[in-house]
């Protein structure tokens, strides 16, 4: 919405969405959670599905700028916008999210993870729309991590933002998925470091190898914000405070 | 560019209209179109929290909307806290206790307090400070602010 | 009257959202201004080109050439201009070079984007450290520091420095200017968000070449200036004032936060190398520091920002032998320019850091360090001031430390942060002082004046060109004439700062304004009532309606009466600007701040958990609106200390948005607990010394002490020590 201000908008013509109702609301069925792109952070906040299934993305949305900006600001927009700083995305990965497009040709649905293929680049045709986020509901006992390093307590922007969620059996992580936040050119899965997490036993979590893998999934760069040195090795610390976590589970 | 609309809005609880581009600014809406003043502009992007108003209920940047986003809303604005020349609860703590000092970032502190305490109606210091997190204020620390909103929830606004 | 926390008087308007700042005037027929910049650090402008699909015929366009009088900024060292011209030289990226104005503000932005600029590039000077041009140097020699290192216990040196920090104050700059063309004289008139009404008369006075009396400078409501909108804004009421006098209509000008951010004056960017000596007990004996400054690109006010700096230096030890040799250099980056505390934060920050690194050197507790080495009644500084104080430094210390429960703290922590909790928490403090009204001779260098004015309904006017800038003046200068003329304050009107109306009573800088001005406005009340009292008016003792009466009876008689005074120096105070030795300042201010910090060792993030701000200001005229002071200035130094970095490229801040230069929002704050400790000053009126800038000096030792007790031995020798600076402290002490 910033770019706006004083003629600094290269477009003449916007459209606008926000009293389309298809893209509106937020729905829950027996296996999923889904929210109209039009879903404001506000709107995640406020819902009691959102918070007893997906608690990672409440806390995505109230980590969003300050109040305001939540009660604007869209999960569609966060999404679409594609910054790699995005707060949401994380949990979406973690969560293992899919998204529904349409366009004037049909819908489609396609994993979120993907959907990001480059800086600001995305697998969204120029007259395609995010018509709706569809979460799975996690089963069974789930441990949810979130945590998001700005340089400030409120309306910062992610340094750092890393999501976990995990599915426990019998003692052995049987489902692990990392999204993480500002440290790739686009929201990015921890695959690597997943990989060694996953099918591990609580009690004996290989931490130091997974947050030495940690480094294959990431390619944190310097801006005027941090440095790549300081997001690799918060990444890695943030992975370890997790796991520790998870470990006492 | 575009053409000029008619904005329908229900300002401070006046009906109101006016002819404005569909991108206009809302905060330029209200400052230049509706001579409102008492809304600021400290940044433009949505950082600074001087532009915030109500609108429908929920507080938001007004530096943020585009006019036509705004059709048939209804608005809160600073200069609609008070009754005639009774000034809101909020305003006497804010002047009592030296919540305002430049006075710049107020009038958006002002609509963010009360909405925290319509939401919130008698928040701990946590909640206070969360609840006004989105509006910056460079002169006070934020201490008399605080005490200001405090005060106001246990009842003694003077 | 005195010593009570009457409200705010300008607080109604403001929580209403009645107050008029510069943006909320207007005028139908208004133009809107913008400021076309350099855009590179060093070069030759060579043409100025204006792009295509631009109507350039509708726009007022004003280059250096249009200019009637000097093209300088009048200010201590005239070396700005107002706009290079072509053929001059760029000296930073952000120079001005040409104006428009339009009464579109979109079109206006598109034709700013629309000019460009040829320049011949020359090198630039980006970093102080290789920059050999000097804009002045300072020299304080006490004793002979080369003579005691050889026999001292210890000797212990370090560097540090400081980054420059943005002002921030939430209201961008702005002015509105009108230029009425006459028979013989234009008359200029600008209203805006300033803090020296006179700065800006004197420079537009040059710009224009006119008599004092055809400008007019108004101040309006003013949203934050903390020393940002002393200097700057002479050059953009010039700049307003110039495109208004050609286009023959109102033009605004108003800063968008980027602008604002970019172009205007920061804090100065300092380097500081300290060496001390000590003998076997821990008494300082030597002290030697080099403190260098970035002044930026013109001399603005660094001469005397530099002096202050120079001058705090020493800080409140007793030392025998001190040298202080201070440097303000150019670069090719924006001029750096007035900020709260004004050159002592600076050199404060590397003295009181670098005495508890010698306290861990010398294996005392940092308290006991300070304790042996205070200043006391009959010591001299490094100046060579004696001090007639009965200050009492150690008890000011140690209530601060009870106050903040720093010895049970220390233990507890010690033994908490062995454990492998990820959160390592710490206290530490500072002992300061700042020098109160202008350094030296400044002050009767200035010879301020203020006045007290009858008017016709029986109240009075203080006149003084001393601006609200939200620190509270108006309400304060209303107590003083109040408790003089022995009337409630509602019979006292503050006159808006108008060069018209009110006379120089010097910039509202330097913490001067109600030590220095509020007792001109005391004696000028006073002579105020001994003219009714002599004209026959009045009688002592009398009531407030007697006195109303009286000032009635006089205006109806006699007109308007005002009554005048104006600054000496008292004879006592004596200050050689040639060698630096005197009395620097007429008092000082005393202080010991204190934080208490947890540091989570996963993310480098910096908590202030608690954070105390105990000092001795003389006598307190208004507790609550001094509270709100200290507690805004420790926000401040606060957030210099961890957070606010500049990120320059070529020259040019990058970082330029409130998204992207972090300061403190209600959630990164502890509350901040004040405390005041009495003792009358004559210098000030009842008593009173300065206060606005004495919070900006402690808190960024404080918490860098606090931050070292947290986590041992590293170096922490730099602000703001960002999360990402901690790492890198932290990876090479762990090696
Ligand atoms: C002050 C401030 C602080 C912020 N802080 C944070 C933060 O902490 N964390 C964070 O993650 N974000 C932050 N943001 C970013 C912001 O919250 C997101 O970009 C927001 O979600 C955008 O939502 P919107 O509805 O306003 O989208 P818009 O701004 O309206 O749209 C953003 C982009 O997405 C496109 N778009 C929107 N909806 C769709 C759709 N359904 N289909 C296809 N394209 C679409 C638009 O065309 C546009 O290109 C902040 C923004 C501001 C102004
Ligand atoms: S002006 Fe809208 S948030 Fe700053
Ligand atoms: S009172 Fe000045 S910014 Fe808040």
């Amino acid at each position: 919405m910033v770019v706006f201000n004083a003629g600094r908008s290269p477009f003449d013509r916007f459209l606008d969405l926000s009293r389309l109702s298809e893209l509106q609301g937020i729905e829950e069925d027996a296996t999923h959670v889904s929210f109209g792109a039009l879903t404001t952070f506000r709107d995640m906040e406020d819902c009691p599905a959102v918070h007893r299934h997906l608690p990672n993305l409440v806390k995505s949305a109230r980590a969003t700028g300050a109040l305001a900006i939540q009660n604007r600001g869209t999960l569609g927009g966060n999404i679409a916008n594609a910054s790699p700083a995005a707060d949401t995305p994380p949990s979406l990965l973690a969560y293992g999210a899919e998204l529904e497009l349409v366009s004037s040709r049909g819908r489609r649905r396609v994993a979120y993870e993907g959907f990001h293929r480059g800086y600001k680049q995305m697998d969204l045709a120029p007259d395609e729309l995010v018509a709706r986020i569809l979460v799975p509901k996690p089963q069974g006992l789930g441990f949810h991590f979130f945590r998001k390093v700005g340089t400030r307590q409120a309306q910062a922007i992610s340094k750092v933002c890393l999501a976990a969620y995990a599915r426990i059996e019998a003692g052995v992580v049987a489902e692990f998925r990392v999204g993480l936040g500002s440290v790739a050119p686009v929201p990015a899965r921890a695959r690597h470091a997943e990989a060694i997490i996953q099918g591990a036993a609580l009690r004996a979590l290989p931490v130091e190898a997974a947050c030495t893998e940690l480094l294959k999934d990431i390619s944190p760069i310097d801006d005027i914000r941090s440095t790549a040195q300081y997001r690799a090795r918060v990444a890695q610390n943030v992975l370890r405070q997790m796991l520790g976590e998870l470990a006492a589970v | 560019m575009a053409e000029k609309i008619l904005l329908r809005l229900t300002v401070n609880g006046e009906p109101r209209a006016v002819e404005v581009f569909p991108m206009a600014r809302l905060v330029d809406v209200l400052r230049e179109d509706l001579k409102l003043t008492g809304t600021k502009e400290g940044c433009g992007e949505g950082e600074c929290g001087a532009c915030t108003i109500r609108m429908d209920g929920r507080i938001v940047n007004s530096c943020l909307i585009p006019a036509i986003q705004a059709q048939g809303s209804v608005l809160l604005t600073v200069e609609g806290l008070a009754t005639g020349e009774e000034p809101h609860a909020l305003q006497s703590a804010f002047h009592h206790h030296n919540g305002a000092q430049c006075g710049f970032c107020t009038p958006g502190m002002l609509i963010a307090a009360e909405d925290l305490l319509r939401r919130c109606p008698n928040p701990d210091e946590a909640q206070i400070r969360e609840g006004l997190s989105g509006n910056l204020c460079r002169c006070t620390g934020y201490v008399k602010i605080v005490d200001a909103v405090k005060a106001v929830a246990e009842g003694r606004p003077a | 009257m005195i010593g009570n926390s009457a409200i705010r008087k300008e607080g109604r308007a403001k929580v209403l959202g009645r107050s008029r700042y510069t943006d909320d005037k207007t005028f139908r027929c208004v133009l809107h201004g913008a400021t076309v910049r350099s855009d590179v650090p060093h070069g030759i402008l060579k043409a100025i080109r204006f792009g295509e699909g631009i109507p350039w015929k509708e726009f007022t366009i004003v280059t250096a050439q249009d200019i009637p009088g000097e093209n300088i900024v009048a200010a201590i060292v005239p070396d700005q201009p107002f706009l290079v011209p072509v053929g001059g030289e760029i000296h930073h990226a952000e120079e001005p070079v040409l104006l428009l104005a339009h009464p579109d503000k979109y079109l206006l932005e598109k034709a700013r984007r629309a000019i460009s600029l040829d320049v011949e590039e020359l090198p630039a000077t980006l970093d102080v450290a290789s920059s050999d041009r000097v804009f002045k140097e300072i020299n304080i020699l006490h004793g002979d520091v080369d003579s005691i290192w050889a026999q001292a216990a210890h000797v212990v040196e370090a560097d540090y420095r400081t980054e420059a920090q943005e002002h921030l104050y939430i209201e961008p700059n702005g002015m509105l200017a009108i230029v009425a063309h006459g028979d013989h004289q234009d008359q200029v008139t600008v209203c805006g968000s300033l803090q020296c009404p006179y700065y800006v008369h004197k420079a537009l006075v040059h710009l224009f070449n006119l008599p004092g009396d055809k400008v007019r400078i108004i101040q309006m409501d003013t949203g934050g200036a903390f020393g940002g909108k002393e200097d700057y804004p002479s050059l953009i009421a010039g700049h307003a004032a110039l495109l208004a006098w050609k286009a023959g209509k109102p033009v605004k000008l108003i800063y968008d936060r980027e602008e604002d951010m970019a172009a205007t004056t920061k804090r100065h960017p300092s380097r500081t190398h300290v060496k001390a000596a000590f003998d076997a007990n821990g008494l300082l004996l030597g002290l030697d520091v080099d403190f260098t400054l970035d002044a930026g690109a013109y001399a603005t006010l660094s001469s005397v920002v530099l002096s202050r700096g120079a001058i705090h230096a020493g800080g409140v030890y007793r030392c025998p032998n001190t040298r202080i040799h201070a440097r303000a250099m150019a670069t090719n980056t924006p001029p750096s320019g007035a900020f709260r505390g004004f050159g002592a934060p600076q050199s404060l920050f590397a003295l009181e850091r670098h005495m508890d690194v010698c306290a861990a050197k010398l294996g005392l507790d940092p308290a006991e360090l300070r304790r042996r080495n205070f200043l006391k009644l009959g010591d001299t500084t490094a100046t060579g001031q004696l001090l007639k104080e009965d200050v009492d430094l150690a008890g000011l210390m140690d209530r601060t430390l009870a106050d903040i429960g720093y010895t049970e703290k220390r233990k507890l922590f010690a033994a908490a942060n062995e454990t492998d909790t990820p959160i390592k928490r710490g206290v530490g403090f500072s002992v300061f002082m700042h020098g109160c009204g202008f350094t030296g001779s400044g002050e009767s260098y200035l010879a301020s004046v203020a006045g007290v004015e009858g008017l016709a309904d029986g109240r009075v006017a203080v006149l003084a060109a001393s601006t609200e800038i939200g620190q509270g003046k108006d309400t304060v200068f209303s107590q003083i004439a109040a408790q003089a003329l022995k009337i409630p304050m509602d019979m006292v009107e503050v006159a808006q700062p108008d060069t018209k109306v009110v006379p120089d009573s010097g910039p509202t800088v330097a913490s001067r304004s109600t030590m220095v001005v509020g007792h001109l406005v005391e004696d000028a009340a006073y002579a105020f009532k001994q003219a009714l009292i002599q004209q026959g008016f009045l009688t002592e003792p009398y009531a407030p309606e007697v006195f109303r009466e009286a000032v009635k009876r006089s205006h109806a008689r006699l007109g308007s009466m005002k009554c005048y005074a104006q600054y000496h120096n008292p004879p006592h105070i004596v200050w050689d600007d040639k060698t630096y030795q005197g009395d620097a300042y007429p008092t000082f201010s005393w202080a010991c701040y204190a934080a208490e910090v947890a540091v989570d060792t996963v993310t480098y993030e910096v908590k202030v958990e608690d954070f105390v701000a105990n000092q001795e200001v003389g006598r307190v005229i208004n507790p609550v609106l001094a509270a709100g002071q200290i507690e805004g200035g420790v926000a401040q130094g606060i957030g210099w200390a961890l957070w606010e970095n500049v990120e320059w490229k070529h020259g040019r801040m990058a970082n330029n948005q409130m998204t992207n230069y972090i300061i403190p929002t209600s959630m990164d704050l502890p509350r901040i607990r004040v405390g005041f400790l009495e003792n009358p000053h004559p210098a000030g009126p009842s008593g009173a010394k300065g206060l606005g800038e004495l919070p900006m000096d402690g808190p960024a030792p404080a918490t860098l002490n606090a931050l070292q007790n947290a986590l041992g031995p590293l170096r922490l020798d730099e602000v703001p020590m960002t999360p990402e600076r901690l790492m890198d402290r932290m990876e090479v002490a762990r090696g």
